[in-house]
């Protein structure tokens, strides 16, 4: 579903990597690895299109996703180093307005289940920045829950989380992998997974 | 598209209305700007009428400036501007409701505000009537071209400085058309039209292309 040719990515003058080549198909997850500075965080940028590569092509359903564009961007879901949340809106409406954006029509009810799921019961009402690091990111978090795109691409979702939610994101990601999704992430911790394929990338070196 | 464009509008309202200082702040600006005139300059009220127009307009592009640099600024830093972009939607769209909910925030109260300014400067009923419809069709313009400013400056250091060089130049017709709709009122209201008409033709355009030319601005500071 989701492949690679012959990418080359630099960061100013650095060459990050190049002829980078990779296909993963639907129930895959794909842990990219390599050392701080290789290029993880610029390599899934890519990947979702904000960042343009300097030459090769990432194609989603056979197509290329600059020609895509909207079509593509439906069946993906991102999740950066910054959490994507707004400090003055409350978890709710901060996934309210994630799902609308999305072009989902999400009942309040949902939201409040997908809150409930990722552990912030009693929180659902406060600004998210009474919330503390942790608890923002499992707001963010929630997203994974409501979305229904096929395509995830994850940057460091385990860094701030505690056990229970480190748990909860595995057992997300095993459900989606489980449901033919693809999951792209980056970690420096083992992922444990029950069902479906584990690849393995290493950037660097 | 109707319903993302509200989602967006009803996003930057509540956000403003929750941080009212932000608000606040330019309306004061624009007020305290145009009363230090009289106080300067004393009150002959010939001279008084002369300058209204002007520093009514100037002290709106002025005030108009001040919470550019935070429109797209502050989405960018937590991250929701990135996961604007990769939604499915237009982002010239989500971009326009930006700039809506901007001008309902700093353009508007400037218009409603205007009469009150207006008696300053002894300027006559006409006068001030223009002038608020004046500002009624400048003021979007402002916000509009402003937005590609802030979209090209987005997270360089020292952006509020260079985005004033960028916008400022920019600003120049909707100020020489905008006073000089007022101007024209005090010799007769039907000179006033071609101002208005000129006015109205830059929203127009800046409505087509200055959303545009913002998510496209927008993609390229991402980076």
């Amino acid at each position: 579903m989701l492949a690679v040719t012959q990418l080359q990515c630099k960061r100013g003058d650095r060459l990050l990597f190049s002829g980078l080549d990779f296909a993963v198909a639907g129930g895959t997850l794909l842990h990219v690895r390599g050392a701080n500075g290789s290029g993880k965080t610029t390599l899934l940028r890519s990947l979702c299109g904000l960042f343009t590569p300097d030459s090769g092509e990432i194609r989603w359903k056979g197509e290329p996703t600059r020609r895509l564009g909207e079509d593509y961007r439906r069946d993906l879901l991102y999740f950066g180093h910054l959490n994507g949340i707004k400090g003055d809106l409350t978890g709710i409406e901060n996934l309210r307005i994630a799902a609308t954006l999305d072009g989902d029509r999400v009942e309040d009810s949902a939201i409040w289940a997908a809150l409930a799921r990722i552990g912030l019961v009693g929180f659902e009402d406060l600004p998210t920045r009474m919330l503390s690091q942790g608890q923002k990111k499992r707001v963010a978090l929630a997203r994974l829950i409501l979305s229904k795109a096929p395509l995830w691409i994850l940057d460091e979702p385990f860094t701030a989380l505690d056990v229970g939610a480190v748990d909860l994101l595995e057992t997300l990601i095993a459900e989606h992998v489980a449901h033919a999704g693809i999951v792209v992430l980056t970690t420096h911790q083992e992922v444990g997974l029950t069902s479906g394929q584990v690849e393995r990338l290493h950037l660097g070196g | 598209m109707l319903r993302v464009f509200w989602c967006v509008l009803l996003r930057d309202l509540t956000l403003a209305l929750r941080r009212r200082t932000d608000v606040l702040t330019t309306l004061f600006f624009f007020i305290i700007v145009v009363s230090l005139f009289p106080l300067g300059v004393g009150t002959e009220r010939q001279i008084l009428q002369i300058l209204g127009p002007g520093v009514v307009w100037v002290a709106a592009l002025l005030a108009s400036m001040l919470a550019l640099e935070r429109l797209f600024a502050a989405d960018y830093e937590d991250g929701t501007l990135e996961q604007m972009v990769l939604t499915a939607q237009p982002l010239s769209l989500l971009v326009l409701a930006k700039i809506t909910a901007h001008w309902l925030l700093t353009g508007l109260p400037l218009v409603l505000i205007a009469p009150l300014v207006g008696m300053q400067y002894h300027l006559s009923d006409d006068a001030i009537l223009i002038m608020m419809l004046a500002l009624l069709l400048g003021t979007p313009v402002l916000s509009l071209i402003g937005a590609i400013g802030a979209a090209l400056t987005l997270g360089l250091r020292g952006g509020g400085i260079l985005l004033s060089l960028l916008i400022l130049p920019l600003y120049i017709p909707v100020l020489v058309y905008g006073a000089g709709a007022v101007t024209a009122s005090g010799i007769d209201m039907a000179d006033t039209r071609p101002y208005l008409a000129l006015l109205g033709a830059f929203l127009v355009a800046a409505l087509t292309f200055a959303p545009l030319a913002s998510s496209a601005a927008l993609k390229i500071s991402i980076e």
